[in-house]
């Protein structure tokens, strides 16, 4: 018996299989299961089995293949016993495969198992489905995550949150929302909805709407990997890049967001040797990839971070390349969070006053009622400029908006402040 | 193959308004449509246009009311059956299908297993 036979080391092998893996494994017995709820009862059973079978036989070289053949089998199995079943069932659509028909693909102990998850992403972010619902299909089935946790991330009710994924795939088999990768011309809407998917998963983990922590770990780590493997799998794609420079460079200054009393920090008071040099660089040599193609939305947002990444201090930001880069961000992507955003670097160019008006003009405008970041950033405008008691309710309107418990500390500390003066 | 419905929706207050010129027109985009589809490689299974929903008569029980089922702004002014490949298909072949002063729904047909 060799060190990975350990009861405690083949727990932590299928431990981590399953984070590494699940989306691997279930695109692929999809495939073959015809249907997303079949294959991740077949999925679910594989990694049961592992459990069992690595503790008797030791963890396999490739545990993703071995759980792939399992999850793959059990469904011809459960296919070929419900046959007359089968034929009833709403299958999931794919042009040219019948499921469960390819057997071959299956019995070959060696075979190389294509990687199907794109084919996957792809229909969990279709846009017959409702982004929330693209979402948790999105953790479910490609990062593995279950009901409950998906529910407690986005703070919504477990039992509301299970009627929203089983509704969701009820959809997809029922419309026959297709199991393949959009051709050409669909391509950049389709991807779009993709990255922004992922790129809402990223936000959500990276400032949580609530709870004791700034940063949900868990869930920007999954962004992370999903951006890793769509990145791998479609490496032509700038907006692919674009967003997994943009979530590097973001999360490269996790560490340094929070004090050590869990209090916020602001990006002009964080200690930037702290950031994490390899997510900076890794992030840096996807920005300078992306100067031979045409920039989007997401590349632009990179291109932006990176600005940040590179500048030794704040006051030494090149801010008026990252004024530059935000007016090329709003025609790419005409967004008042967008406007919101050009208008704090406006401050550091033209002054606070300046930027006040940008920000009293967007408020004026309606778009951002009930988005936290418009008041603090109102507030921190008129702070700079002296105006205490307008400063003050303004940091009361954006204690209203926000339970994340380290951004209310921060805002009560500068509404506090705000007061005394 | 599966089936769909394309439902089409509009505001009937601006088809009333609309002149014969702009009628000529949108029974010629109607008849473009039926070849698309068979273009797009999907099939044409029927399609009707409706009388307008003035003319409507809903029975719930048995009572029997003058009216649609329920009031909207859009109403349904007719459908096409349609059978394309996947909901991808569908939804292509729905962007192709007149509806100036509304647009269209797609409704999956429920296959009821045989026996």
């Amino acid at each position: 018996m060799t060190a990975a036979d350990r009861p405690a080391d083949v727990e932590a092998a299928v431990a981590d299989a399953h984070r590494r893996e699940w989306g691997f494994v279930l695109a692929a017995t999809v495939r073959v299961a015809g249907s997303v709820d079949l294959a991740e009862e077949c999925v679910q059973d594989a990694y049961g089995a592992a459990l069992d079978t690595w503790r008797r036989q030791g963890v396999p070289r490739s545990p993703g293949a071995w759980l792939t053949t399992t999850a793959r089998r059990r469904a011809l199995d459960v296919l070929r016993r419900e046959q007359t079943l089968r034929r009833k069932l709403p299958l999931l659509a794919e042009p040219g495969v019948t499921a469960g028909a390819d057997e071959a693909m299956v019995d070959r102990e060696d075979e190389v198992i294509t990687d199907e998850r794109l084919r996957l992403v792809f229909t969990c972010c279709h846009p017959a489905l409702a982004r929330e619902a693209q979402v948790a299909l999105t953790l479910r089935l490609l990062c593995g995550l279950t009901t409950a946790e998906i529910a407690a991330a986005f703070l919504v009710p477990e039992p509301t949150m299970a009627a929203r994924v089983t509704r969701a795939k009820k959809k997809i088999a029922a419309a026959h929302i297709p199991y393949r990768v959009p051709g050409s011309t669909e391509l950049p809407d389709r991807l779009d909805a993709v990255l922004t998917v992922l790129h809402l998963v990223f936000t959500t983990g990276h400032a949580a709407p609530g709870g004791a922590d700034l940063v949900r770990a868990d869930l920007v780590a999954r962004a992370l990997d999903l951006g890793r493997v769509l990145h791998a799998l479609m490496s032509d794609e700038p907006e692919v890049r674009g967003l997994l420079a943009l979530m590097l460079l973001t999360d490269s200054r996790r560490d340094t967001r929070v004090d050590a009393s869990g209090r916020l920090v602001l990006l002009a008071d964080q200690d930037r040797d702290r950031w994490d040099r390899a997510q900076v660089l890794e992030g840096l040599a996807l920005v300078r990839d992306l100067h031979h193609s045409r920039v989007g939305r997401f590349g632009l947002q990179a291109a932006i971070a990176a600005e940040h990444a590179v500048a030794p201090s704040y006051p030494e930001t090149r801010w008026g390349r990252v004024v530059a880069l935000y007016d090329a961000l709003l025609r790419e992507w005409p967004s008042p969070v967008v406007e919101l955003n050009r208008a704090v670097a406006l401050a550091e160019v033209a002054g606070p006053e300046a930027a006040l008006a940008e920000v009293d003009r967007l408020a004026a405008d309606g778009r951002l009622a009930g988005y936290r970041y418009l008041p603090a950033t109102r507030a921190d405008l008129l702070r700079r400029l002296g105006r205490s008691a307008e400063a003050a309710t303004a940091y009361d309107e954006a204690l209203a908006l926000t339970d994340n418990e380290a951004e209310r500390a921060f805002l009560t500390s500068r509404r506090d402040e705000a007061r005394r003066i | 193959m599966s089936e769909y419905l394309i439902l089409i929706y509009g505001d009937e207050q601006a088809y009333a308004a609309a002149d014969d010129a702009f009628a000529q027109q949108l029974m010629e985009a109607h008849n473009r449509f039926s070849e698309q589809v068979a273009e797009q490689g999907a099939k044409m299974v029927g399609g009707n246009a409706l009388q307008n929903t003035g003319t409507a008569t809903s029975v719930r029980g048995v009572v029997v009311t003058d009216g649609p089922f329920a009031e909207t702004k859009e109403a349904l002014g007719g459908y096409y059956l349609i059978e394309a490949n996947d909901l991808d298909h569908a939804l292509a072949i729905a962007k192709l299908c007149p509806a100036p002063f509304g647009g269209v729904e797609v409704r999956p047909i429920l296959d009821f297993p045989e026996g």
